[in-house]
């Protein structure tokens, strides 16, 4: 079905850049990695944005998300890449910008919708430039089957004691395995693990810009405490997880056999249509009761004008009105757990992303701790960061040791930590 | 008689070749040189720079790179190993079966074990990700139809066992293609040679490994360096079971999985396509060797037979 979607898409996008050209409008392609969301851009987002602005032509035109970066790469070296550039937060972006590939955006008047940490996915080091528009965050935490927490009669958990409590209460019932996450893809292990826990521990912000100035060091309590939480994970995980992968935990939860799912906002759409029972979703639980909550609400996706575009002004254009709240309102509600990161108040119709996107008001939000500046040189600290977190929850590696490790290899690039 | 004159150039030799010719050197002779080329280079601020045999003292030099190196080189080595103790034999001791003018619906089998060679190796990978799952697969409830759960394990999520599972995997696809061509080779031994063994009291098993295997032994060499350059080239199967990160904890890595990850990138780690071209020198010098190790070592010792 999808496909055929899909095809009939790619064959009107054909008809359309025919017409197109025969008119005098300024036409501008949009290069993306989402794919997915090919059927929302062109029935609902580019039709409002044409209705305002007669006289500007928008064509979508993704790629393989596996793929996007290489691809994108080569059509801007070759000067064959579309007028507006979905844009990879941080150093793939940047890599574009120094490269003079992007254009500078700063003075665009929509880029006062956003706040620093909205926009440090997109600007430079030291914050005076920012090439790409912020568009979308997901937003990490725990999502739960309310139907299984009825049935063994477990309160949502709001703290570590709690919460581990819960996974107990799970394990002892036996019906349902406590928590779905595997190991074998690796990367769950650090995006819906380590950081999705580890901002309660390093105080968000606060210890994620010490550790770029280089004042902490993944030795310090506050980067080792979240290994110390994950290596009592894998005794609540299921039988196998070894071998787990992505989507065999995906499937689990969607087919009702686990309790919890840690995991982000960006499932929601598709456990939507999947799941039959009621879901809930849970910030990760502090410390202590009453401790200030800090969420990961990581900065995903962008969008950014190439520097060689014929149509500057319709570029600009475009981007003012992807930073309006026009187009927060279309994208938000069009994906459910892709939240827009304008300062504008943004109506979401779904419960689940009311939930997630709640926690906006009553945490702190940060972004994944790898993700800026640290994931610049070799060892490469993010895909270490899969690596150590597995080896803990497998229990292969002892919480210090991971973040030994780790610390020795970013010390080994990264001057700040010398 | 008038003196032959001097032949001209001889056109349709060329003319023949040419397509040959400029095929293979557009596909594959220019590329090889480009990346020895491009191993040379490195980035510094935007800029293409000569920086000689810099790369290669980074890979072999500097532990974070040389490290991984040596692991991959080791695995592969392991992978190989695993072709040469499973692949092999049971290649020849199929086809010594299917040879046998007693064994009926030879051809059956014969096919029957060739498929899941024509099968892409993303289909294999799948497929055997699926049947080991602990959580879908069927290994396990086929290991408890007979009494031995016990011996079931998450086999790819192991360290100790995800790189001989995956090596496995790979035997099983590829089985098919020693047993053809030692299938070929038996069935190109002429009777009259078998029938005066027979006269001479060499019968059954005994003229198997007296006159048979001494005939094939040239065949079991090809099969050998062909196993070799296949499995230091190997990537396909890697990918699509575990990931450009090889896991778990790089136990899986091999040679190719790690040239990919560093040319092209992964995640958070941008493509540095002149280390990668460094690795994949690298691998084509170990390729290399281990092919004139075997022309200069084995091949020349090789006796043929004409009949």
């Amino acid at each position: 079905m999808t496909r055929t979607t899909f095809k009939g898409a790619l064959l009107a996008t054909t008809l359309l850049s025919a017409t197109a050209a025969t008119a005098q409008d300024a036409e501008l392609i949009i290069e993306s990695w989402r794919n997915d969301d090919l059927a929302i851009w062109q029935d609902k987002i580019i039709p409002a944005f044409e209705a305002e602005h007669p006289g500007i032509k928008v064509k979508f035109t993704p790629s393989a998300p596996a793929e996007y970066n290489a691809v994108l790469n080569s059509k801007l070296d070759a000067g064959s890449a579309g007028d507006i550039i979905t844009c990879r937060p941080f150093d793939a972006s940047l890599a574009l910008y120094d490269a003079g590939h992007l254009a500078d955006l700063s003075d665009i008047e929509g880029m006062s919708n956003f706040s620093d940490v909205a926009k440090s996915g997109w600007s430079t080091d030291d914050g005076a430039a920012t090439y790409c528009v912020p568009m979308a965050s997901v937003i990490h935490g725990f999502i739960y089957n309310k139907e299984a927490f009825e049935e063994v009669g477990v309160e949502v958990p709001t703290t570590e004691e709690e919460f581990f409590a819960v996974l107990d209460a799970f394990k002892e019932d036996g019906n349902y395995i406590p928590m779905a996450m595997g190991t074998n893809d690796q990367w769950e292990a650090a995006t819906m693990g380590y950081n999705n826990i580890g901002p309660n521990y390093w105080k968000g912000e606060e210890g994620r810009n010490a550790l770029i100035a280089g004042e902490q060091k993944l030795t310090d309590e506050p980067w080792i405490a979240p290994f110390r939480q994950l290596a009592k994970w894998g005794d609540y995980l299921g039988d196998g997880f070894e071998a787990q992968t992505y989507p065999d935990s995906q499937n689990i939860f969607t087919l009702g056999r686990a309790a919890i799912y840690p995991s982000g906002s960006w499932e929601i759409s598709g456990f939507n249509t999947q799941a039959d029972f009621e879901m809930g979703a849970f910030p990760p639980p502090v410390q202590a009761s009453g401790d200030t909550c800090y969420i990961s609400d990581h900065t995903d996706i962008g969008i950014g004008m190439n520097a060689a575009t014929d149509n500057p002004e319709a570029a600009k254009t475009f981007l003012n009105w992807v930073a309006s709240s026009e187009f927060s309102n279309i994208f938000a509600n069009a994906l459910p757990g892709f939240f827009p990161l304008s300062n504008a108040a943004v109506e979401l119709e779904d419960p689940l992303a009311q939930e997630f996107i709640g926690w906006r008001d009553s945490c702190e939000s940060s972004i994944r701790s790898t993700y800026q500046i640290l994931s610049r040189g070799t060892p490469n600290l993010e895909n270490e960061t899969w690596n150590a977190s597995v080896a803990v929850i497998k229990g292969d590696e002892s919480p210090e040791d991971a973040g030994a490790r780790l610390q020795e290899g970013l010390a080994s690039w990264y001057a700040p930590q010398q | 008689m008038a003196t032959p004159s001097k032949p001209g150039i001889r056109w349709h030799i060329v003319v023949f070749l040419a397509p040959a010719v400029l095929v293979y050197t557009a596909v594959m002779i220019y590329p090889l040189f480009n990346t020895l080329r491009l191993s040379f280079f490195s980035e510094i601020d935007q800029e293409r720079v000569w920086v000689g045999l810099d790369n290669f003292r980074t890979l072999f030099g500097n532990t974070i790179w040389s490290d991984q190196f040596w692991n991959a080189l080791g695995n592969n080595t392991w992978f190989f190993i695993i072709h040469m103790l499973v692949q092999n034999p049971i290649g020849v001791a199929l086809a010594a079966i299917l040879s046998s003018p007693r064994l009926r619906f030879a051809a059956l089998y014969r096919s029957a074990i060739f498929i899941p060679t024509i099968l892409s190796f993303v289909i294999v990978g799948f497929a055997w990700k699926l049947i080991l799952s602990p959580i879908w697969g069927i290994a396990p409830g086929m290991l408890d139809a007979i009494g031995l759960k016990f011996l079931y394990q998450p086999w790819l999520g192991k360290e100790e066992y995800a790189l001989t599972t995956l090596a496995l995997v790979s035997v099983w696809q590829y089985v098919g293609i020693p047993m053809m061509l030692i299938y070929a080779a038996l069935l190109s031994i002429p009777d009259e040679i078998l029938e005066a063994g027979e006269c001479d009291g060499i019968t059954g098993l005994s003229a198997f490994w007296k006159i048979k295997l001494p005939l094939i032994l040239p065949s079991i060499g090809i099969i050998s360096i062909l196993t070799f350059v296949g499995n230091f080239n190997a990537f396909d199967l890697i990918y699509a079971a575990q990931g450009a990160l090889a896991g778990p904890d790089f136990s899986t890595d091999i040679l190719g999985t790690f040239m990919y990850r560093t040319f092209f990138g992964f995640q958070l780690q941008l493509g540095d396509p002149h280390m990668g071209s460094a690795i994949a020198s690298a691998m084509f010098v170990i390729i290399l060797i281990g092919v004139c190790l075997y022309l200069f070592g084995i091949q020349r010792r090789l006796r043929n037979y004409q009949f």
